[in-house]
């Protein structure tokens, strides 16, 4: 065994620093005990309890090295490995990443003041996250859904109380200051504003609007029990509000299905007092369909009302009996099944079918099983689907469903929900489709009137 | 003009969705928060009280000044009979407490005299019957490490002048053998008489003296240049300790009632020990954390200790009441031939610093602190930005010149750490397990986990009590 104890005048190097560079030394190859340290008093005491003697006169201001080896032979080696690691410690270390993310909505707003927030986390999540953004004084949309309607009352509340807007929960599109956000369509500023308790009834408005050539300067949306008795119009008050105190918009259109009995009274009293004209685009058996909606708007701000537009032509079916309608879009799925009156009408876009999995305008896999078993099914006489575009949907939607349908061997139907300015290049969406021997409308209640049409006429489906 | 500017928390495909609009998005790392917090999660951001309730919290410990006041034994200061014993952390008895704990209070019992041999101490404690245990924290006293303060002990007292309440601590010995590392030796009762005898009149004498001439001690102003010279005020309080001396000095010299000798040698003390100022550090910080104790509804933590086998928090909306867990062990570097299997759990009630904003929180203004773990200067700057994260608010008043002068991030938010999973990085020494041994090395800790969810818990259930929900269904 072999003890070295060396005294370094002048050398310094702070207590930290010397600790770590003790600690490396005591692990060097041939060393049992190390200590690297300035010779205070206090360190001198520990190196005599280490059983190092430090000759005398060594001070505060003189480095000692103190090695214990099991080998004299392993000195060399040894003082070099202090050498290397005093030089290490006083080098500088290489940048690390010193950036951190936020980890809560209140600390992204407080990178971020101001700015309204989406929040898509779980739903039993949900909650708390846009309680951040109401008490830091932003808006907020929820695009998650399963949030107890007893936490959306609550937030909407609270909201009310700060003149801030919840959109949602279980909200899926929105436009803000031309900004989609959720599933939205890229559509032009112009005179109508939109509150929508319905995402894809909200899109198809968008989407004929902007055919007919009228934009629209902010969509809304409240979440789909807004209007329910519990929640009694909260949201769609503020929403309603914001639009009036806009200067660009002319006409406000409230997209819905009908509100609770006592729900409709207070929200029709709220908009008769507004200085903008408020229709009502409600929704439901005996009710006008979203294309009349948009003709009525039109009408309204003197718009002519254009012929919607048709691509591709299906031929008659010429087997089966039954309409069978897939769709990614609530509001779609119920407007055909209000216009068919008979028929089998799924949306891929309800709970029971995303738990666990993306939206099918994001993740169509679902869909697109279901259509081959539809197509392969001889009691099927005509297939009726939706293809909703803008932003946050699927980036190609043709690339997938198109060689589904191609060869079908009954008429298939599509309503296309798009503006040529979506990210996913609408005409060439809906030319693919066509090729792929689908007819394609833009409006939906159009497309279910057509499929319909198509039928067999022995079946007697009702108009 | 800037870009317009949007958050969003959850789905990235969303946020990408909006990015691709020209917004600037601020995406927030979202992660299921601590198991079983949903619903409590819930009801406390749904309490109508909890929003008004943090700011006045944290309005209330940025508004506090600490000003030294006096030097005085803690028998009169805080009325601590004979046999009456502080201890830092949570309530414990001497049958659960550490090494560290027990080796402090068998010296401080040889210091009251009621023991000739710390030896004899134990069957005293063991009895309980002449003796008793008490939280620092629940006589208005902070204690570093093991914290035992006897009536005799000379304490600082600190005052907010807006509204006369106070707060004490012990004087600092030093590092190395020292009783609130647990060590009771000869060499560590003598210094503490010496402290008793000399240093703790010299600094009254001294502390009256600036005191009366109408310009006290500002501890607050102290502890705001000190983080801007390196002092994290925990393991690092250089600065401070010498800008006390400076200002303390004079008075020191001038009073004349003390041979000089005897002021030299209390200099000497002050100016080499670099931990002297964390005394009067963790009294400042417990005294603006006080003000905003007992606040129906605030998720504030006011108060972090822990007596070397439980950690507790106090929360503000949740009284006096402590969460308590089991103590963890630092990671760090050793003294000597040191290593973990020495180390005591976690002690001390010096996580008021923090608690306060200071201390690990404002690792990125002391460097030099982080490589007690082997971390960098990068790590230092990322722990002060992690913690802003579970925190209220930030202090205006103490800022980090690194970081464009940010202030530190400032009222832990009992939510905040369970949403996140992000638990306060503590700055510690470490104490010896065995009695008598002392210090054995530094480094850094956490509390924990699991008493924040119990504290969520226990601020959850009094705001559905308030609601008139608390008949309902258990929530898991």
């Amino acid at each position: 065994m072999t003890t070295h104890v060396e005294v370094r005048p002048g050398a310094y190097a702070d207590s930290i620093t010397l600790m770590l560079v003790s600690r490396t030394a005591a692990r060097l190859d041939g060393v049992t005990a190390a200590q690297v340290t300035m010779a205070t008093p206090l360190n001198v005491d520990v190196l005599a309890g280490m059983g190092f003697e430090v000759p005398a006169g060594a001070d505060a201001n003189d480095l000692v090295v103190a090695l214990r080896l099991d080998r004299a032979d392993a000195l060399p080696a040894a003082l070099a490995g202090v050498d290397r690691a005093l030089e290490e410690a006083n080098r500088p270390a290489p940048g690390g990443e010193t950036a951190v993310p936020p980890r809560t909505t209140a600390g992204a707003l407080d990178r971020a003041p101001g700015s309204p927030v989406l929040v898509s986390v779980p739903g039993p999540h949900a909650t708390v996250e846009a309680m951040d953004a109401l008490d830091a004084g932003s808006d907020v949309m929820i695009f998650s859904d399963h949030v107890p309607v007893e936490q959306e009352v609550a937030l909407k509340r609270v909201a009310a109380e700060r003149s801030l807007l919840v959109m949602g929960p279980d909200c899926g599109t929105a436009v803000v200051g031309g900004v989609g956000l959720g599933f939205a369509n890229a559509v032009a500023p112009g005179p109508v504003g939109i509150v929508a308790a319905s995402g894809t009834g909200c899109q198809q408005m968008l989407a004929l609007l902007d055919h007919a050539g009228v934009g629209v300067s902010a969509a809304l949306g409240v979440g789909g029990r807004d209007l329910s008795s519990p929640v009694g119009g909260l949201a769609t008050r503020e929403a309603l509000r914001r639009l009036d105190a806009d200067p660009a918009v002319e006409l406000i259109t409230l997209v819905s299905k009908p509100p609770a009995d006592d729900v409709a009274a207070a929200i029709e009293g709220f908009a008769a007092d507004l200085t903008t004209p408020v229709g009502f685009a409600l929704l439901g058996p005996g009710r006008p369909d979203l294309t009349a909606a948009a003709e009525t708007v039109l009408r309204r701000l003197g718009r002519p009302v254009p012929d919607w537009p048709v691509h591709g032509s299906a031929r008659p079916t010429t087997r089966g009996t039954r309409l069978r309608g897939l769709f990614v879009g609530g509001t779609l799925a119920g407007e055909a099944a209000q216009i068919a009156g008979a028929g089998d009408f799924v949306d891929f876009g309800d709970d029971a079918w995303t738990a666990g999995r993306a939206h099918p305008m994001i993740d169509p896999t679902v869909r697109l099983e279901h259509l081959a078993a539809a197509l392969a099914d001889p009691d099927t006489a005509v297939v009726l689907l939706d293809v909703v575009l803008g932003h946050g949907a699927e980036a190609d939607p043709a690339a997938r469903l198109a060689p589904a349908i191609a060869g079908a061997g009954v008429p298939v139907v599509v309503t296309v929900v798009g503006t040529p300015a979506d990210p996913q290049d609408r005409d060439a969406q809906v030319a693919a489709l066509v090729a792929a021997g689908a007819e394609v409308h833009l409006s939906h209640a159009g497309a279910t009137r057509r499929a319909l049409a198509l039928l067999p006429s022995t079946t007697g489906a009702a108009s | 003009m800037n870009r317009p500017t949007m958050v969003s928390t959850g789905t990235d495909l969303l946020a990408d969705a909006v990015a691709g609009q020209g917004l600037d998005v601020t995406r927030v790392e979202w992660r299921p928060p601590a198991d079983g917090t949903a619903g409590d999660l819930v009801t406390v951001a749904l309490d109508p009280l909890r929003r008004a309730a943090n700011a006045r919290a944290l309005e209330a410990m940025l508004g506090v000044t600490a000003t030294l006041v006096d030097v005085a034994p803690a028998s009169e200061v805080l009325g601590l009979g004979p046999g009456e014993f502080l201890h830092a952390g949570p309530p414990i008895t001497w049958d659960r407490a550490s090494g560290p704990l027990r080796g402090a209070l068998m010296g401080g019992a040889v210091l009251e005299g009621l023991v000739a041999d710390p030896d004899d101490a134990v069957a005293l404690f063991e009895s309980g019957t002449s003796v008793s245990l008490e939280p620092c924290h629940h006589r208005g006293t902070v204690g570093p490490m093991a914290g035992v303060v006897t009536p005799g002990m000379w304490m600082f007292v600190l005052e907010d002048p807006a509204t006369g309440r106070r707060t004490h601590c012990s004087l600092n010995e030093g590092l190395g053998k020292v009783l609130r590392y647990g060590a009771y030796g000869p060499g560590v009762l003598d210094r503490l008489r010496w402290m008793g005898d000399v240093l703790g009149p010299l600094l009254r004498t001294a502390v009256r003296s600036v005191r009366d001439a109408g310009d006290p001690i500002d501890v607050t102003a102290i502890l705001t240049q000190m983080l801007q010279m390196g002092d994290e005020a925990h393991n690092r309080n250089r600065a401070g300790t010498l800008m006390l001396l400076r200002d303390l000095a004079p008075a020191m010299v001038g009073a004349g009632d003390r041979p000089s000798a005897d002021v030299a040698d209390a200099l000497r003390f002050v100016g080499g020990n670099d931990h002297f100022f964390l005394n009067l550090a963790m009294p400042a910080c417990k005294l603006a954390l006080d003000a905003a104790r007992d606040i129906e509804g605030s998720t504030a933590v006011v108060a972090m200790a822990r007596n070397g086998t439980d950690f507790g928090i106090q929360v503000s909306g949740t009284g006096d009441e402590w969460f308590t867990g089991p103590a963890q062990t630092a990671e760090g570097l050793f003294l000597g031939d040191y290593g973990p299997a020495d180390a005591n759990p976690d002690i001390g009630d010096s996580a008021i610093t923090e608690t306060a904003g200071i201390g690990g929180f404002a690792m990125a203004g002391a460097p030099a602190i982080v490589r007690l773990v082997g971390g960098t200067v990068p790590d230092a700057l990322a722990t002060t930005r992690r913690m802003r994260e579970i925190t209220l608010g930030a202090n205006p008043r103490w800022t980090v010149p690194v970081l464009e002068f940010a202030g530190v991030p400032t009222g832990i938010d009992v939510t905040k750490v369970c949403r996140t999973g992000i638990l306060p990085q503590i700055n510690t020494g470490m104490a010896g397990r065995v009695a008598g041994v002392g210090q054995v090395g530094a480094g850094l800790v956490t509390p924990p986990a699991e008493i924040f969810p119990a504290a969520l818990a226990a601020l959850a259930a009094r705001a559905r009590s308030r609601s008139g929900a608390g008949a309902g269904p258990p929530r898991s």
